[in-house]
């Protein structure tokens, strides 16, 4: 079939700035570049029905080539009216962000950093535990050997003042200790809540 | 069989209600449940070992899929479940004891524990491999939670969570391998396979079938703790003693090794099943008890020990001849009884005196010699002491295997292997009981409470048993001997099955296997006596491989792997995985179209002949696009992106799409106002923060993306060969849908599925829109004008009185102050600054002829450009226009149904024009043509999508609506609450009262240092980078 190449290079120019543009960190560019991407598709589905100037609405002395094509129109249609939904919600984002945290950039990912932070030393899996050779130790045993709970001293705390390896950082064994308690994410907290 | 289970799993789901009203002595009740159960088995007796050989029960569960709920009961499933039964009841019977009043969470311990004997006993009953391999994983999952029942002490965690991995990686390995059998077999019915198994091992598929048993045999391994897969085991001692005593010893870890009796009578003779089960069954016992010797703590000697076991039980079950049949059931038997003893006195012996220390346990024996009796009659039977179990059972183990030892070098070495590790048995059983019992010189007498009959019944009763079983075997023979004639050999002169496989007998004669009977003792005494020796030759043996440590090593490996890779693709920064998706996106393509190089289709053309003009506005296009790039203020760039929709447009227009021109026109116009709305109270200048090395990157990737859909365009178009889908849709629009617009025909009736989609998304994302600005709500709800006071909307506050500004105010107030109100309904409520008497004159002129104007797009847009998009699009430009000039409460008068309101209506109306069709009769969005004639109008054709297209109206005046109230007037507000809050508080208007100070928080953090914040974070970036 026949290709236009005006729609096709402002197309490609299109497609190039928006890319562009949804690289950069401001959202408010994103969504522009978003924009200048859909333009671009539109454009391009637009392309695909052939040679301008056909006849659109239904003439019964036309024949079936000799329409523009009506399904890629259709299309294009569809994909103006949810554009239009889609940089709406956008804009409410973007205002939202702003009053949030009065800014209009893209932050890093928090949680990703943290995540490659990650220490190779986990408690769970590393911490050194003597061997146990009881389930009911003495120490815990009171005058009639059945009072005390059974499980309740943490034998497997280290001395104080001693210090652990975990990955690239010594912590100290207290912190290793504590670091063993449900949900401790292994990483000293930052400002943030981030990284240290 | 099914009621069995059934009633396993009914208890154990009440199990914690038991608990809460008898507190531990529940323990009997649970105990009762398996004790019933295996008076049931008792009385199955007479049915499973006479007639057919087996009881089956099969249930279907889903047809479609051949799963099947199938029980068989036969002699070597009913041998398993007296142990599993049998044993479960008498390990509850002692928890009640072993366990204290005060612990805690005994009813789901409980539960979990009776839960696992109603599993184990399916397990061996299943007739069907997939439902075995459910029992199976389940057993693991129990497993993993008794294991891990001292929830808060690290070891029990790490030690449960090792089981579970080893065993589930198993349990996968076995899953692969039963499917693959299953599927060579043509069904899932174990006995049906095992029927037709000469067949399926000879047959076409022999090297699928050899497969599949290797990968069962590795879940065997895993589950039965064979080398080296082994080290979970003695881990899992982290776990209660009584589960110890029965998953670790008697019924769990017999689960491979009763895999592999159930396969051996079809499978053994597969060609990696004899180096398999003989090589690594051998190695494991020889590990297991040469690592026995060296434990000091006494439950881990027995863990060791039962590694041992499992290992020998292993090899002797998958010999694969009638006598070693008979002897691998025997010894399975034996080892429950006399391993279960034994654990349960370890139990007793932790629990009276605070320790399994060898080295701290002195005089236990003289503190209570019942319970050191019972413990020498378990380990006496460990030892292969005449008149025991595990006498007889291993006198017709070392039968089998001095026969087999005729076979070849192979069978030679076996044997010699198995007196080996039997000599090891015998010497750690003997270091066992010195360990636990023994009075040791230098070392203080344990302190040691009496053990009450009660806790030692259990134990007492599995040692009384073992000895009947000594002296009198010959019940077990008659119980295994079904089994064991599986093996028979049919050849004419080998003899009847129980003449090939022997018997059970305390007596055998002066045989081979007595003799090395009486070398095992002598050889072990040796090793007990010279037990330091021993020692210390083990000291001198370097630990050469520990197999736990290289788990840990793996899986920290694994760890760090993983955090490494996270780390390197996981960078939490949006631009580099764009970057990423991007290049791949253009550099895929452009390879292959390089390679493939096609020519390019002939038929280019620069400019459309018919249309000279697009390559103007296309120019013009390309120059808002890159004006829009470099543009450093917020609205400057706006408008460019506004200059390529409008050229887009116009475009549009040129091509000959006149719907599009004007939907685009419209939209683009209303897009305007929305930034506009949004953005007033964003800063103006739009600063680039992505630095310089990126812009590069950046450039690349727009040209080569952009350059790589021009040609993919290109050769897409060009590779065009079918007959395009829509030449029919003039005809179909025409006919089928009665209008000559094909366009909005396209849209309203032939892919009118699809519009009625995108109208949803429409909804959705209008509630979006008002969800973020209004957080608490839609917030339909607004006052009417009538209750506002005059001038208040967007009064100006704050302006310095001596200023010039204060000058123009008070002079725009004396002009714009107007006591009639006659061209918009609430002007009034707007500050004076704030009106135009102008915009309200023009306003109130078009207002009515805009909605009139959008009514007809509506209907006429069926035959004419037009349709519910443009019209609801154009109604929607004269609700901006409304509020705009008037405010927002302008807005409240003109729409007096509420955005989401009109959502639902306009949804509901499309979907009705979808659906009562079908209540006539017809399909789904059918559309009907009418003709009626009517006074004035004449001749009137209507067709019924356009309800259809009425919805979709509605539905798009609400999203503008939505988008007009939220960006508009719900910020408006915010801005006038700001106005009224004190000084420098930055809005936070509209947000939930409780998220505010954690807000506030972020707020400050970057309003502080923006740039310092986000410079560590590039930083730490590249430093990873």
């Amino acid at each position: 079939m026949s290709v236009n190449l005006t729609l096709l290079i402002v197309m490609g120019a299109l497609y190039a700035c928006g890319i562009y543009l949804i690289l950069e960190r401001s959202l408010t560019r994103v969504l522009l570049g978003l924009m200048l991407l859909a333009n671009a598709t539109n454009l391009l589905i637009l392309a695909t029905g052939g040679y301008a100037g056909l006849a659109p609405l239904y003439d019964k002395d036309t024949a079936a080539q000799d329409y523009a094509d009506p399904l890629p129109q259709a299309l294009i249609l569809t994909s103006i009216v949810i554009s239009f939904a889609v940089t709406a919600f956008m804009l409410g984002i973007i205002y939202r962000t702003w009053v949030l945290a009065r800014q209009d950039e893209i932050e890093y990912d928090l949680e990703d950093l943290r995540v490659a932070e990650t220490p190779s030393f986990d408690a769970e899996d590393d911490a050194e535990i003597p061997a146990e050779t009881s389930e009911f130790p003495l120490t815990m045993l009171g005058g009639d050997g059945s009072s005390l709970s059974d499980h309740a001293v943490p034998r497997d705390a280290p001395e104080a003042g001693a210090s652990i390896k975990a990955g690239a950082r010594k912590i100290p064994a207290a912190d290793a200790a504590a670091e063993e308690q449900p949900g401790s994410r292994n990483v000293t907290p930052g400002p943030e809540g981030g990284v240290k | 069989m099914i009621t069995v289970l059934a009633v396993h799993f009914a208890v154990a789901a009440v199990a914690p209600f038991l608990f809460r009203v008898w507190g531990r002595s529940a323990f009997y009740a649970l105990a009762a449940v398996p004790a019933a159960s295996f008076l049931w088995l008792l009385l199955q007796h007479g049915a499973v070992y006479s007639g057919s050989g087996a009881v089956a029960e099969v249930i279907p569960w889903i047809p479609g899929l051949k799963l099947e709920l199938a029980f068989r009961m036969d002699a070597l499933a009913w041998v398993m479940s007296l142990l599993v039964l049998g044993i479960g009841a008498l390990v509850l019977v002692y928890c009640a004891r072993y366990f204290k009043k005060k612990d805690e969470n005994l009813g789901g311990f409980g539960a979990q524990l009776l839960a696992f004997a109603g599993v184990m006993f399916g397990l061996v009953v299943a007739d069907d491999l997939l439902l075995l391999f459910i029992f199976w994983e389940l057993t693991t999952i129990l497993s993993y939670l008794l294991i891990g029942f001292a929830r808060t002490r690290l070891a029990a965690r790490r030690s449960a969570l090792q089981a579970l991995m080893v065993t589930t990686a198993g349990g996968l390995a076995m899953l692969v391998g039963l499917v693959m059998l299953g599927f060579s077999a043509g069904t899932y019915r174990i006995s049906a396979i095992l029927a037709q198994a000469p067949t399926l091992v000879s047959g076409p598929s022999a090297d699928m079938v050899a497969a599949a048993v290797v990968l069962i045999l590795v879940g065997a391994m895993s589950k039965s703790a064979l080398v080296p897969l082994h080290f979970w085991l003695p881990g899992a001692m982290a776990a209660p003693t009584p589960v110890s005593a029965y998953l670790h010893a008697a019924a769990m870890v017999k689960a491979g090794i009763y895999l592999v009796a159930r396969l051996a009578p079809g499978f053994s003779e597969t060609a990696y099943w004899q180096p398999i089960v003989l090589g690594l069954g051998l190695a494991t016992m020889l590990v297991g008890g040469y690592r026995a010797l060296r434990q000091t703590d006494i439950k881990l000697i027995l863990a060791y020990g039962t590694v041992s076991q499992l290992g020998f039980l292993t090899m002797v079950v998958g010999l694969g001849t009638p006598d070693a049949a008979l002897a691998g059931l025997a010894m399975l038997l034996a080892h429950g009884l006399f391993k279960a003893t034994l654990f349960l006195v370890v139990g007793i012996i932790d629990h009276q005196s605070g320790t399994r220390d060898v080295r701290k346990l002195s005089g236990v024996f003289r503190s209570s010699r019942a319970l050191g009796i019972v413990a020498a009659i378990g380990a006496a039977s460990m030892a292969g002491v005449p008149l025991l179990a595990g006498f007889v059972a291993k006198e017709s183990v070392l039968e089998a295997f001095v026969h087999h030892a005729q076979g070849g070098p192979w069978g030679a070495a076996a044997l010699a292997g198995i007196v080996l590790g039997s000599i090891l048995t015998f010497a750690y059983s003997a270091r066992f009981m010195w360990g636990a019992f023994a009075a040791k010189p230098g070392v203080e007498p344990t302190q040691f409470k009496a053990v009450r009959p009660s806790f030692l019944a259990a134990p007492a009763l599995l040692s009384l048993l073992s000895i009947v079983y000594g002296l009198w075997p010959a019940p077990v023979d008659s119980w295994i001997q079904p089994y064991a004639a599986l093996f028979a050999s049919t050849a004419p002169d080998a003899g009847t099955p129980a003449e090939q496989a022997g018997h059970l007998a305390l007596w055998h004669g002066f045989t081979p296997a007595l003799g090395l009977t009486a070398l095992t003792f002598a050889l072990g005494l040796v090793m007990y006596f010279g037990r330091t020796a021993v020692a210390r030759a083990q000291d001198l043996v370097p630990g050469w491989v520990d197999a736990d440590r290289a788990y840990q090593l793996t899986i920290g490996a694994l760890d760090d792997t993983a955090v490494w890779i996270t780390g390197r693709t996981q960078r939490g920064s949006l631009y580099f995985y764009l970057a990423v998706i991007l290049s791949m996106a253009f550099a895929l393509p452009l390879t292959v179209m390089l390679l493939a190089g096609k020519p390019l289709p002939g038929d280019l053309y620069f400019i459309d002949p018919y249309s000279p003009l697009q390559a103007v506005v296309g120019a013009g296009i390309v120059i808002g696009a890159l004006a829009a790039v470099k543009a450093n203020k917020r609205f400057l760039a706006v408008l460019m992106v506004s200059v390529t929709g409008y050229g887009i447009a116009l475009m549009f227009a040129l091509q000959g799409a006149p719907d599009l021109a004007l939907t685009q026109m419209l939209v683009e116009t209303i897009i305007l106002v929305a930034f506009v709305l949004a953005m007033r109270s964003l800063p103006a200048e739009l600063r680039d923060r992505t630095g310089g090395k990126y812009r590069v990157v950046r450039v690349v990737i727009g040209l080569a993306f952009g350059v790589t859909m021009v040609f993919a365009a290109i050769y897409a178009m060009g590779a065009r060969v079918a007959v395009p889908v829509s030449l029919e849709f003039p005809r179909l629009a025409y006919e089928g849908g009665g209008g000559l617009n094909i366009v909005n025909v396209t849209l309203v009736d032939i892919r009118a599925w699809d519009t009625f989609g995108e109208i949803s998304v429409l909804a959705l994302a209008a509630t979006g829109v008002a969800s973020l600005i209004f957080v608490r709500g839609r917030g339909d709800r607004i006052q009417v004008s009538a209750t506002v006071a005059e001038g208040s909307v967007g009064r100006q506050v704050g302006v310095d009185p001596g200023s010039r500004e204060a000058a123009a105010l008070a002079i725009s107030r004396k002009f714009a102050a107007s006591a009639r109100d006659a061209w918009i309904v609430a002007g009034r409520t707007l500050a004076p600054e704030r009106r135009s008497i102008i915009f309200e004159v023009v306003t109130r002129l078009i207002f009515h002829s805009l909605i009139i104007f959008s009514l007809y797009l509506l209907l006429a847009g069926h035959n004419l450009p037009g349709g519910g998009f443009a019209g609801g699009l154009t109604a929607g430009l004269a609700l901006a226009i409304r509020y705009l000039a008037g405010g927002r409460f302008e807005l409240r008068e003109a729409t007096p149904v509420g955005a989401g309101t009109l959502l639902g209506i306009g949804l509901a109306t499309a979907a009705a024009s979808g659906v009562v069709p079908l209540l006539l009769g017809g399909q789904v969005f059918q559309s009907a043509i009418i003709e009626l004639w009517l006074p004035v109008f004449g001749d009137i054709k209507f067709v019924t999508s356009t309800i259809f297209d009425i919805g979709v109206y509605t539905v798009v005046i609400g999203l503008v609506l939505d988008v007009l109230r939220s960006l508009g007037a719900e910020i408006d507000e915010h801005f006038e609450e700001d106005a009224a809050s004190p000084e420098g508080e930055p809005s936070a208007a509209g947000l939930p009262a409780g998220a505010e100070p954690a807000v506030q928080g972020s707020v400050r953090q970057s309003a502080d240092g923006p740039e310092t914040v986000g410079a560590t974070v590039e930083t730490t970036a590249k430093g990873q980078g």
